[in-house]
């Protein structure tokens, strides 16, 4: 550890050293590439780039980084791997970033993960939550934000030890980040509750369910546990038809993301009481920090926070504190600043772990409750992400860098 | 399994089965009467969603009730109705008259800009719509919970199926209805008004979409994928029907809505083949579906490459375009480079369809099935195999070509509307293929760490790559073009009867037509595979298969250079616009439209008519 420090304090002192002259100098903006699908998935990404969009300005109004101000280039992802590895090289070589952040659905994240390898340009993952981007298709150039499906599930996992469910149902969208939430659930569920066992799975295609056939097909195999991995409109039908044939009732159901606001408010007066879930609790995190984020937000868009918001919010700050820790946008100097770097969030502390640039950025679990018309989450902690982040041994066992 | 499941699987079958039915329904009758093949019918039940989702809640805080909630139900559909009225109008009147092909494209426009539109005013968050008052509480069937809303549209489906028959049969609106779809020409020559009848045809249509989609708002929030999810089911159902017949739309629903409730205990993970694989055995079976007559399409629905004198100094013009191609890359930076490399590809990609439109006469409507066979078969010889680039492409070449023979087996027994939906069909199962098998296709991720091989992997090396077999395949396409093999193919597009009478063997030409493109689109895909180090489902979907035809529309049907004007104007177009907006789709929507009507014979084919006229 002494000698990361060592590098880092260097290459701190190197910035100071860089930065101090160009202070007063007007220098080009320092370029950076965003892409994501505002489009596809409007719920969740115009909240997010809201967020960086806040961040942006208020680093900007204070000088930005190194004495230069920061310019984020921000382009359309096309919800598809092939699109967006088109628009990340448009931005690598015609607009010439630094680096690149962004994307939301986890298979272009690990296309992103590759393009970043080939091009040997840093890619920070803010979203995609497959464990692929920090195991199996891990690479030195891609780091992520948020807690990915190991970890993620793992919470949940902890919390379903208690309710005795034996009989466990998986419902997961047919993609990468669906597939990998059901395998981190499959592997964990078995290796912490004794006796479980798995006695159905569905996976519609992402966007397409035919809910009816779906909850039948699962209520056929009676299970005691439900692990919905579902979001978007997929989720709102599925919550209806479920709510209406009893699904729900006399089971456990552990449902990832669906305490996030972008998910939560589109279900009204639906929200299925009593599952729990990993979320954001906006409205109850009393951190001054985090307060004082939320108004900043709530002054500027006359809108309340998705978890999107203080993800976008989050990686644009780290960003800055990269920057000016590693003094200059040099693509090695970059990494070097980020690996095992820690860095002073609006909820908390946050480490890049260095052997899978995976952050410790944890969750909130707790459990769904209907608040007035609409849903919100109850009984819920912060879990640092931490203690449930795969084990080294894990780690070098899949990456192959 | 026990009865009870059953029973209510087959429940859930029967209501989907009638929601697919009642806009299905609307898709088949416009059909019939217009003989227009309406993609942006998706469109109208999206609206119909959207509509009644946010109408509806204000109906309710009117005054709560069952005839607040079906009056904004209706109230929905006439609306959407009348927005059908405005684009039969606007643009489908302008349009009866023109090739299948052109028709099919500007309804595709109608999608795109609908699709922008409804972001604009809805906004970009799904929309979860009431339930019905008094519908709320599920029914108890056989000790198993059933929402009533469902028993409600299992029995809205064949209501609204006895109203059509009864105004098809009882009046005078449905007797000139039935009259135009056995005989557009003999109506009108009687002196009925058509621009009327087509009209209310339209707002029929429109009307049955929209209460498609409103329909749909207790059971799904109105988002934006409905419209290609809506649309491409809903075309299976009228194919197999039979394109045109009422009761052939109300039977086919019924066999994919069970078929989608038991496939997905089945194959819960092949749930999208099953639709499409039903549609091709129906075809293979009976060429026009359940109920569908034979087509009399004449000779004005053809258009294409008509004979042409070679151009004087025709050498010369080669050698400049392959000095020109060499030395780009002294000039280009990497991004140019890129980009050059990307529109070469397609023009391949375009041309390669050019031999089945334009010399051919085959409407190819899934012609991204072999672009993405291509790239596929190219990306799978390098994941599975670890193939070189070298051996990788002419993999995913034979890949298409193989692919090609086998679905041009099934499709060129058919003709005209038929054959653009059996391609159709054909595409989408393999895009469901690769979209579900997940082992072996790594699904919606697709295959990454697809790059060329070290001595090609510099933006000019590939570009040179593929400048240079992009040429070669080119040149090589048009070779066949004029010799007698492309003359045969000219003469079964003219007149079949013709062509057969003198001893042309059609079926045979057309499959190896099918073969040839196939392949030069594998090719196109292999490469473009290459260029971006990934391949995924999108390679084979319905929004590929448009770019192809409306790179050859661009640049002009009766043309051999058409298809690569086209694609480096559409190309450069997108690469120029979908930075600076955000409604890019509207954009490209609003270019296919205009095209369609102002310049239906595209950027080449107008300066070359623009040439003949002065001579």
């Amino acid at each position: 550890m002494a000698k990361i420090s060592t590098i880092r304090w260097l290459a701190f002192g190197a910035a100071l050293a860089l930065a101090a002259p160009s202070v007063h100098a007007q220098q080009a903006p320092i370029k950076i590439g965003e892409l994501n699908s505002y489009a596809r998935q409007a719920a969740f990404t115009v909240p997010y780039r809201n967020g960086w969009q806040l961040a942006l300005d208020e680093i900007n109004a204070k000088g930005g980084v190194l004495g230069r101000k920061i310019e984020i280039v921000s382009r359309e992802d096309g919800a598809t791997t092939g699109d967006a590895t088109r628009v990340a090289d448009e931005l690598v070589s015609r607009e010439g970033v630094s680096l690149l952040f962004g994307s939301f659905l986890s298979n272009v994240g690990v296309a992103m993960a590759d393009f970043a390898n080939q091009k040997k340009i840093v890619y920070i993952a803010a979203e995609p939550l497959t464990d692929a981007i920090t195991m199996a298709q891990g690479n030195r150039y891609t780091f992520r934000i948020r807690p990915n499906n190991t970890m993620q599930v793992g919470m949940l996992v902890d919390q379903a030890k208690a309710s005795g469910a034996k009989r466990w149902a998986i419902v997961a969208p047919n993609y990468e980040y669906g597939q990998s939430a059901a395998q981190a659930f499959k592997r964990l569920i078995k290796e912490r509750v004794p006796g479980a066992e798995i006695v159905a799975e569905q996976y519609p295609a992402l966007g397409k369910i035919e809910a009816g056939a779906t909850v039948s097909a699962l209520e056929q195999a009676k299970p005691d546990g439900i692990f919905n991995v579902l979001f978007g409109p997929d989720l709102t039908q599925f919550v209806r038809e479920g709510n209406t044939r009893g699904l729900f009732e006399g089971a456990t159901v552990l449902s990832l993301l669906t305490g996030e606001p972008e998910w939560l408010l589109p279900l009204k007066d639906e929200v299925p009481e009593g599952w729990t879930v990993t979320g954001y609790p906006w409205d109850q995190i009393t951190e001054p920090k985090h307060k004082a984020f939320v108004d900043a937000y709530r002054a500027k868009y006359n809108d309340t926070p998705r978890l999107g918001s203080l993800l976008g919010y989050m990686v644009v700050y780290m960003i800055r504190d990269t920057l000016e820790r590693a003094g200059s946008t040099d693509t090695e100097a970059v990494i070097k600043a980020l690996e095992d770097a820690k860095f002073d969030t609006v909820i908390g502390p946050v480490t890049m772990r260095g052997i899978d640039n995976q952050s410790t950025m944890g969750a909130w679990v707790g459990k769904l409750a209907l608040k007035g018309a609409t849903g919100g989450m109850t009984d819920w902690t912060y879990k640092d992400g931490t203690s449930f982040m795969p084990t080294e041994a894990e780690v070098k066992a899949v990456r192959k860098d | 399994m026990d009865p009870s499941f059953l029973a209510v699987q087959a429940l859930s079958g029967l209501s989907s089965a009638s929601s697919l039915f009642i806009t299905a329904c609307g898709l088949t009758i416009v059909f019939g009467v217009t003989r227009i093949v309406n993609f942006a019918h998706g469109s109208l039940y999206m609206i119909g969603a959207y509509t009644a989702a946010t109408l509806v809640p204000r109906l309710l805080e009117l005054s709560f009730g069952p005839v607040s909630f079906w009056a904004g139900i209706l109230a929905s559909a006439v609306i959407v109705g009348l927005i059908g009225i405005i684009i039969e109008v606007l643009l489908l009147r302008r349009i009866y008259g023109a090739p299948e092909l052109f028709q099919l494209l500007a309804t595709f426009g109608v999608v795109l800009v609908v699709q922008d539109l409804v972001v604009l005013v809805f906004g970009p968050e799904d929309i979860l719509g009431p339930r019905a008052p008094g519908l709320r509480a599920p029914v108890d069937i056989l000790g198993r919970r059933f929402p009533s809303y469902e028993l409600v549209l299992i029995a809205a489906g064949p209501v609204v199926l006895g109203l059509v028959w009864l105004l098809l049969r009882r009046t005078r609106f449905g007797m000139l209805v039935r009259a135009a779809t056995q005989d557009r020409d003999m109506v009108a020559s009687l002196g009925v008004n058509q621009a009327m009848l087509f009209t209310g045809t339209l707002f029929l249509g429109a009307f049955l979409a929209g209460l498609g989609g409103a329909l749909q708002i207790p059971r799904v929030s109105a988002n934006t994928g409905m419209d290609l999810s809506i649309i491409a089911e809903a075309f299976v159902v009228t194919v197999v029907g039979g394109m045109g017949s009422v009761p052939g739309a109300f039977l086919a629903a019924l066999v994919i809505g069970q078929l989608q409730a038991f496939g997905i205990l089945i194959f819960p993970k092949s749930t999208l083949v099953v639709v499409f694989l039903l549609m091709a055995v129906v075809l293979a079976v009976r060429p026009y579906g359940f109920f569908g007559r034979a087509e009399v399409v004449g000779a004005t629905h053809t258009v294409g490459i008509a004979s042409h004198k070679p151009l004087p100094g025709r050498v010369y013009i080669l050698l400049a375009v392959v000095a020109v191609l060499a030395c780009f890359p002294l000039v280009a930076d990497a991004y140019l480079l890129k980009v050059a490399t990307e529109i070469l590809i397609f023009a391949l990609f375009a041309f390669s369809l050019q031999l089945l439109i334009g010399v051919g006469g085959l409407v190819s409507f899934g012609h991204a099935a072999f672009f993405g066979l291509g790239a596929y078969g190219s990306a799978l010889a390098v994941k599975w195999s670890g193939a070189s680039m070298e051996a990788a492409l002419p993999l995913g070449l034979a890949f298409a070509a193989l692919g090609a023979g086998l679905i041009g087996a099934f499709v060129v027994r058919l003709s005209g509307i038929y054959l653009a939906m059996m391609t159709l069909a054909a595409a989408q199962i393999i895009y469901a293929v690769a979209f579900q098998w997940v082992d072996v296709t790594g699904g919606d991720n697709g295959i990454v760490g697809v790059w060329p091989a070290t001595w090609a992997s510099g933006p000019v090396a590939y570009y040179l790559l593929t400048a240079a077999l992009t040429l070669a395949a080119v040149l090589l396409l048009k070779r066949i073009i004029d010799a007698p093999f492309g003359y045969a193919l000219r003469a079964a597009r003219d007149s079949e009867a013709r062509a057969e009478a003198i001893g042309l063997t059609i079926r045979l030409h057309r499959w190896l037509a099918f073969i040839l493109s196939g392949a030069a689109a594998g090719l196109a895909g292999g490469l473009y595979a290459f260029s971006r180090g990934s391949v995924d489902p999108s390679l084979l979907g319905i929004s590929t298969s448009v770019d192809a035809l409306t790179m050859l529309l661009l640049g002009g049907i009766q043309t051999v250079t058409g298809p690569l004007v086209g694609a480096a104007a559409l190309h450069f177009l997108r690469d120029v616009v979908m930075p600076l907006t955000a409604h890019w789709r509207l954009v490209l929507g609003l270019i296919i439209i205009a095209m369609v009507l102002i310049f239906p014979r595209g950027l080449a084919g107008t300066v070359q008519h623009w040439r003949e006229e002065r001579a």
